[in-house]
């Protein structure tokens, strides 16, 4: 192995935001010798920008069941979610949203002295009769005080960050085995092999593949880049959730919370338009189905605004104390970034890309599954994943809001504890590294410095996002797809040949952005492939030539391998941990 | 439309010092943000280092000096800046390139104020009940999103950064004072009786003025200070 330096951990975490901080709290507080990873300081990690809640049927305003929350995530998720991982989530999240108010997160309050709840987007008692106040939150800062909070307990724990390392690769053993992963300091730009016993990766998403996305930009998809490149398939990547309201032009998004207190979405008419499409939860029916009600309104000429682009959100009419307590950062932004004050005026508002539902996929312990012969599950040792890169699958093929917030706790809670516990029983000693561990990863890096004539970063990442947001968008057809499709591989094309003009060691951020295109375009490509390839409409798949949800052909999810750019398919799960199957019926709201 | 602008550049592996460098940038109609400018920059000369991350003022990554004042960049409009637009790292830490500074000083006065909840009780099976009002007590104190930007215009803290906790610090520590879960205040107190931990702060109110999220450290520093006060009498 060319020389490069090599230190030794217990467990390797990658990403610091809700999933990889829940997971390192479980692992330092075990005792084991953990390493966590993070591009960015931990409280900049994405987690920080979720604003509207955290879902668990507390039942402190209404009442709520864990049933109830189960049965609304699995039809919101258009029955595409596996029903054992969905029925763990929500039977596990009032623990979950309670152990993080002993850890100190500043949750709004009900006069009880309990945690506040609001309604949110899907959100219904008794399997579908009626909106439910399930949505704990902190004002519309909930991913804000949630990150800090576990930030706060890992500084207790003496947890230790690598803060603004980037990890490159995974390294696997001759049985397929992760050992590891190689990782560069962004201070130094040197690159390390980080040799571990467990990895677990909490990356989060790769929105940055689309033009338009209420997403970070440090969201590149580096998890998913790592397993394509390593051989792990990536599940149901052409399900990407478009959020009802960004702001129209900037992107940034205005939580669900906003109708959850009360607003409501209006057309260039002023007509309330979600009344005519879904009579009971009108405004707060599931994103994916807002959203295309929204497109649909702009399409047939309803739009409001000087080109009629875009829909209004309205909350003048909840007065000026409601806003400045539930909803402070929301006005900041609508200033800020749309030049109304919510106060007087609607924010103007369009759907915008906000979450990947598909990822690395794993089981409800947070263990990575792959198929092997004819098991289409069977696990990677010593590999985990938690949080918007993994796909456990809790959202299926649409997430309902608030549910991310929770699947970052939940499942970095057990995959830390998986963790713990195949370090215990399974691998109590290191797996020896293969010879060429960090060969791979400093090939990639030679390559670049030694690229001539090659393309700039910027202009491949902006094909890519152009490609995306024209042919994986909103509504998709066979024609748009398939050009999506030969287009998409022309960009990969461009992108083996990447050029950077910053040669130099120190924080080269040129360097970590063509590092990062090479995550993004694994997910853009595995996206194109796999919505081409879906001939139905499901959750937020939808697809102009096949509108209706096939379950006799598709109720399966799909798995992309990038080597030879393939698709497999492995059944959902069906079968519930303890109660009845929840069987598909037609989604009307 | 154009820009001018006069970034602060150093490179230690090419760079014997630090300079100014003049530069003008074409804007695009959507550029709105002074982060929008400092992007398309980039595009042009990819030498040029900054952090940046969620792009809408609550990740903290990119607090700079904008023409002499600390700020955001992703909320800084770029309509009204006066050019050359001046763009310097925060003051008072050292420069590792361009505008990223070393923060560690930074955070290691955020830790040394145990920002966590202390309650050695056994948590109940519910909530730690609070009620609304006490819970109130909070606002304006949980929603520091650690960009640095008070601390690096505090001159208390350019001088003894390693011995004042400093705005970002001392406000976290009145959060989890004002916490009715946290049971610590005696404690607390003890780790902030010293003349500089605390006391070097001359209410100055830099950080109030450069705040993005307009909080107010000076205002809970002296609700410590009044504790500190009401302790000894």
């Amino acid at each position: 192995m060319a020389n490069v330096a090599k230190r030794q951990f217990d467990a390797v975490i990658v990403g610091a935001g809700g999933a990889g901080m829940r997971a390192a709290l479980q692992l330092s507080e075990a005792g084991l010798k953990t390493a966590v990873l993070s591009k960015v300081f931990p409280t900049r990690s994405h987690t920080v920008a979720a604003q509207g809640g955290i879902s668990a049927s507390l039942g402190n305003v209404q009442e709520d069941k864990w049933e109830w929350h189960m049965y609304d995530t699995v039809k919101g998720s258009d029955w595409l979610g596996d029903q054992d991982a969905i029925e763990f989530m929500c039977k596990t999240a009032p623990e979950a949203v309670i152990e993080l108010e002993h850890f100190g997160m500043p949750f709004d309050r009900v006069e009880s002295g309990r945690i506040y709840q609001r309604p949110f987007g899907g959100h219904t008692a008794n399997f579908g009769e009626k909106p439910v106040q399930r949505a704990c939150a902190a004002a519309d800062r909930t991913g804000h005080a949630l990150l800090h909070t576990l930030y706060q307990r890992n500084v207790r724990a003496n947890t230790q960050f690598f803060v603004e390392w980037m990890a490159l690769d995974l390294i696997r053993d001759a049985d397929g085995d992760v050992v590891g992963v190689t990782a560069l300091e962004m201070e130094t730009g040197e690159v390390y092999v980080l040799h571990a016993k467990a990895v677990l990766f909490a990356t989060g998403g790769a929105g940055r593949i689309y033009a338009a996305s209420t997403n970070a930009f440090i969201n590149t998809g580096d998890g998913l880049g790592m397993c394509a490149r390593a051989g792990i398939p990536l599940e149901d990547m052409e399900f990407w959730q478009f959020h009802p309201t960004g702001v129209a032009g900037a992107g940034v998004l205005i939580t669900e919370g906003v109708r959850g207190e009360g607003g409501i979405l209006l057309n260039g008419n002023g007509e309330r338009f979600m009344e005519r499409y879904a009579p009971t939860l009108k405004d707060l029916a599931p994103r994916d189905f807002v959203s295309r009600c929204m497109a649909l309104e702009v399409l047939e000429g309803r739009g409001a605004g000087k080109n009629k682009d875009h829909v209004l959100l309205k909350l003048d009419h909840l007065g000026p104390e409601v806003i400045n307590h539930r909803l402070p950062s929301i006005r900041e932004i609508a200033i800020k970034f749309a030049g109304v004050d919510p106060i007087k005026e609607p924010i103007p508002v369009i759907p915008t890309t906000h979450y990947q539902m598909g990822g690395i996929p794993t089981n409800y312990l947070g263990e990575v599954m792959v198929p092997k012969g004819d098991n289409p599950e069977v696990r990677v040792n010593g590999f985990y994943a938690a949080g918007e890169c993994a796909c456990a699958s809790v959202h299926g093929a649409n997430r309902l809001g608030t549910n991310s917030l929770l699947d970052l706790v939940v499942f970095g809670k057990s995959a830390g504890d998986s963790m713990i516990d195949f370090i215990k029983r399974e691998r109590p000693v290191h797996k020896p590294l293969p010879e060429n561990a960090a060969d791979y990863s400093l090939s990639r890096i030679a390559r670049l410095e030694n690229q001539t004539g090659g393309e700039e970063v910027n202009d491949v990442r902006s094909a890519m996002q152009k490609t995306i947001q024209l042919r994986a968008g909103v509504f998709r057809n066979s024609e748009n797809m398939a050009l999506g499709v030969k287009e998409i591989a022309e960009v990969a094309e461009r992108a083996k040949r990447t050029q950077i003009k910053d040669k130099s060691k120190v924080w080269n951020t040129a360097r970590i952005e063509a590092l990062e295109l090479d995550n993004l375009i694994e997910a853009a490509v595995a996206t194109m492939i796999a919505a081409d390839a879906r001939k139905e409409s499901r959750g937020a798949h939808s697809h102009d030539d096949f509108q209706k949800r096939d379950d006799d052909n598709w109720m399966k999810h799909s798995l992309f391998f990038s080597h030879d750019r393939h698709l497999d398919y492995k059944p959902v799960h069906t079968k519930p941990l303890t109660v009845d199957y929840i069987p598909p019926k037609e989604r009307t709201f | 439309m154009k820009m001018q602008f006069k970034i602060y550049r150093y490179n230690p592996d090419v760079d014997a010092k630090p300079y100014m460098q003049d530069c003008e940038v074409e804007l695009e109609p959507t550029d709105k943000k002074l982060l929008d400018a400092l992007v398309r920059l980039k595009v042009v000369d990819d030498t040029l280092s900054f952090r940046r991350s969620c792009r809408e003022g609550v990740c903290g990554s990119d607090a700079m000096n904008i023409n002499g004042k600390n700020g955001l960049a992703c909320v800084t409009d770029v309509a009204g800046l006066k050019q050359p637009v001046e763009i310097r790292p925060l003051p008072g830490l050292p420069v590792i390139r361009d505008l990223i500074v070393d923060m560690t000083q930074f955070f290691k006065q955020y830790n040394s104020i145990k920002p966590y909840v202390i309650n050695d009780t056994p948590p109940p099976s519910h909530e730690r009940l609070q009620s609304p009002k006490d819970r109130e007590e909070l606002d304006g104190l949980y929603e520091c999103i650690l960009c640095a930007c008070c601390s690096t215009s505090c001159p208390s803290f350019w001088w003894n950064p390693d011995k004042f906790v400093g705005p970002a610090g001392l406000l976290a520590a009145y959060r989890f004072i004002a916490d009715t879960r946290d049971t610590a205040t005696n404690e607390r107190l003890d780790n902030l009786e010293d003349p500089y931990r605390l006391f070097r702060c001359h209410s100055i109110m830099n950080c109030v003025d450069v705040c993005p999220k307009h909080l107010n450290p000076t205002k809970a520093i002296g609700k410590i200070k009044e504790l500190m006060v009401k302790r000894i009498a």
